[in-house]
């Protein structure tokens, strides 16, 4: 496979009305109500919109820590050229390299979309 | 302008209650109310009332008495109190009674909240990411905000710092220790900018309302506060909100609570600027901060220099959460809605004894925010 196919993309939908984009895909779109929906593939670019960073374990389960322990990770929203902000998981070697919309790439999808600075 | 008087309002106690049920402090809250407005529970004709997870309000008659009146049970979230009011409110204006009644109460257990993906329609996958923890939505828009508007972290810590003040001078709330801004700031992060001590934590109360027709209010006597507007409303398009795996729409994020409190002050013929007393959502430090903004109180950035000023202190310009708001009594989801609205008419009344506003405050407001998406604000005179 080339690279350009192994790598991660997320799938989101824009209405036919409206041109709104969603992410995860949807049935309707929230902003007109209409339910003409086409599959889209998401930007994999983007910048920190927001973000904060989360200092201690949460409570397992739900969560999964990695097996080495829990680490303190950055959480944010990546807003897209597509206009809408994903929430992800966002890799860094220091936090403070996620201030200032910092642009980022997709690294993967699953289990939640993750994206790292570029540097 | 509703034509509908608060003739009675009623709290529990707040705060850990070992061995009293939430159902317990409902029903301590009506009677509280019954006894405020005058009244026996026999006069009350309809009700609604309910809580998240403490029960169903209409099994309160049990307790109350068989007196056979409608009860409709309300899940709504933070704004149940406020659903169940404006659901008391339209059954006065509609006729179909002259005294009703609205209550909440919820008794939630220590800790955290532990939402499940499945139950927000989400995938397994951002419960076993780490992403089902609802105070990173907070710490994500304060963060934002505070970078966008110039806030500082020494101001969110001066808004838990005043929470804790206005605790010590209520005897019913939970948190009646004061706390330095220095201590609050210093405290354990628990996400970015926002420390342990900036939080409101999962408690336990129950408060009651009682509302009647203007004839009615008039022919009690009593100390009647009128209830300018009552409003909830569900989100727009658009806006930012907890576990969502996306925020939709280009540019900058609506906000329910900016919705929900213009249109009660529409309906009130009232400004933001002529409130003397108002209760704001304060689930963190931030949400305060944001929601003087977002309801009307201020423009964007502003705040920095409001609270440099005092302004938000009982004595100041505009005096937000003047019982500790919910940082100060915890968060009992039914409850907080109408522990707002007591805290406003025991206000305009001149009763709130240590921690009153000084110069007859005659207008009031109280606004609750929630997930997923929803707002309850009413606009309350003398
Ligand atoms: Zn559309």
């Amino acid at each position: 496979m080339s690279p350009t196919e192994s790598a991660p993309r997320l799938h989101g939908s824009r209405c036919d009305s409206c041109g709104n984009v969603a992410f995860p895909v949807a049935d309707g779109c929230q902003r007109c109500g209409q339910q003409v929906m086409q599959p889209i593939e998401l930007s994999e670019h983007g910048t920190v919109w927001g973000f904060t960073v989360q200092r201690f374990a949460p409570k397992s389960p739900p969560y999964v820590p990695p097996a080495d322990g829990f680490v303190p990770f950055a959480v944010g929203y990546v807003e897209l050229s597509e206009g809408v902000k994903v929430e992800a998981v966002l890799e860094c070697a220091d936090f403070a390299e996620l201030e200032g919309h910092a642009p980022v790439r997709l690294t993967a999808t699953v289990p939640v979309p993750r994206f790292e600075v570029v540097a | 302008m509703t034509g509908v008087s608060i003739v009675g309002a009623g709290l529990s106690a707040f705060g850990r209650q070992p061995g009293v049920s939430g159902r317990e402090m409902a029903v301590q809250a009506i009677r509280t109310a019954l006894a405020d407005a005058g009244l026996e529970w026999s006069d009350v004709q309809i009700a609604f009332g309910g809580s998240d997870g403490s029960g169903l309000a209409d099994t309160l008659v049990a307790e109350l008495g068989l007196t056979g009146i409608p009860f409709t049970n309300v899940k709504n979230g933070c704004a149940t109190g406020g659903s169940a009011l404006v659901s008391a409110v339209n059954a006065i204006r509609s006729g179909s009674a002259e005294i009703a009644l609205a209550v909440g109460f919820d008794k939630h257990g220590r800790g955290a909240f532990a939402p499940l993906p499945e139950e927000w329609g989400l995938p397994a996958g951002y419960g076993e990411a780490g992403l089902m923890v609802t105070t990173q939505f907070f710490g994500i828009k304060i963060a934002r905000y505070m970078r966008e508007y110039g806030i500082t972290a020494q101001t969110l810590a001066k808004v838990a710092e005043k929470a804790y003040a206005n605790g010590t001078l209520n005897p019913n709330a939970w948190r009646r220790t004061p706390m330095s801004a220095e201590e609050i700031a210093s405290a354990d992060m628990v996400n970015d900018p926002l420390t342990r001590y900036m939080f409101c934590s999962p408690g336990e109360g129950g408060a009651a309302i009682i509302v009647a027709s203007e004839a009615v209010a008039t022919r009690l006597g009593g100390r009647p506060v009128s209830l300018l507007s009552a409003v909830t409303r569900t989100r727009g398009f658009g806006t930012f909100e907890v576990f969502a795996p996306a925020i939709q729409g280009i540019g900058a994020p609506t906000s329910v609570s900016t919705t929900a409190a213009a249109a009660a002050f529409d309906a009130a013929g009232v400004r933001p600027d002529e409130i003397d007393v108002l209760q704001l959502q304060d689930t963190e430090s931030g949400a305060e901060i944001m929601h003087m903004a977002e309801c009307g109180f201020c423009e964007h950035g502003e705040q920095e220099q409001l609270l440099e000023k005092g302004a938000t202190l009982i004595d100041g310009s505009m005096p937000v959460n003047t019982d500790g708001g919910c940082i100060a009594n915890g968060e009992p989801i039914g409850a907080s809605g109408l522990r707002q609205v007591h805290e406003i008419v025991t206000q305009l009344r001149g009763e709130a004894g240590d921690r009153q506003v000084p110069g007859s405050p005659h207008l009031g407001f109280t606004h609750v925010y929630g997930a997923p998406g929803i707002s309850a604000c009413t606009v309350l005179a003398v």
